[in-house]
């Protein structure tokens, strides 16, 4: 279900002014960040974040294509590791 | 037979309906092209003249994306969400659905047909 387009994306403020500051100071260092629900916006390519999924930061190099997911759709929070082959009894 | 956009050719029925024989055109799609061609919904596919259908094939590739070139589309659609390695394009990898269903039970149609697995206690056994 999508976003009403009155309210346009939603980008965590926060990351957003650091994303800025590095812009910019030029500087183009991994950006450590919680806010999984954060929409990529075109100022974000380029950058790499660290975005956590509950446990550890997943490293993501945003490119332009990534550009109108959220944060969090490239840190899996699940893992699996596949069923046993064989039933241990 | 009357050819529209290439290879489709839609039978001797209403063209209100052959034309959803064309991969992308709906009843929705098919009632507002005509409406636009001015042509009635109910004539049969053979009775329209060259002039109309060649309104209607006008409109089509105007206004929509039909055929091989849809069905191309849709495929880039998923290579993009598998490359950038998000979720959805994960679920694509994998072959699970997509869309946030519980996968526990059913969702055949993605997972495909059952594969057994030997030695796994079933509700049987159990008893």
């Amino acid at each position: 279900m999508g976003r009403s387009l009155k309210k346009g994306p939603f980008v965590d403020e926060k990351l957003f002014i650091k994303v800025n500051k590095q812009i910019d100071s030029g500087a183009r260092d991994p950006i450590k960040t919680w806010a999984r629900r954060c929409t990529i916006i075109p100022e974000f390519v380029g950058f790499t974040f660290m975005v956590h999924n509950g446990k550890m930061f997943h490293k993501v190099f945003v490119t332009e294509d990534m550009v109108g997911h959220k944060l969090g759709e490239f840190s899996p929070t699940r893992t699996f590791k596949g069923h046993s082959s064989k039933k241990i009894k | 037979m009357p050819r529209i956009t290439g290879v489709d050719i839609p039978n001797e029925k209403k063209i209100w309906i052959s034309l959803t024989y064309i991969p992308g055109i709906g009843k929705y799609t098919s009632a507002q092209i005509l409406k636009e061609a001015k042509i009635e919904t109910d004539v049969k596919a053979n009775k329209l003249t060259e002039d109309e259908l060649s309104r209607i094939t006008q409109i089509i590739d105007r206004n929509y994306i039909v055929g091989g070139q849809l069905r191309r589309q849709v495929s880039q659609n998923i290579a993009r969400l598998r490359e950038i390695a998000c979720y959805r394009g994960l679920r694509h990898r994998r072959g699970l659905p997509v869309r946030g269903q519980c996968t526990q039970s059913n969702a055949r149609t993605r997972k495909g047909p059952r594969k057994t697995v030997a030695g796994k206690k079933s509700v049987k056994e159990t008893r």
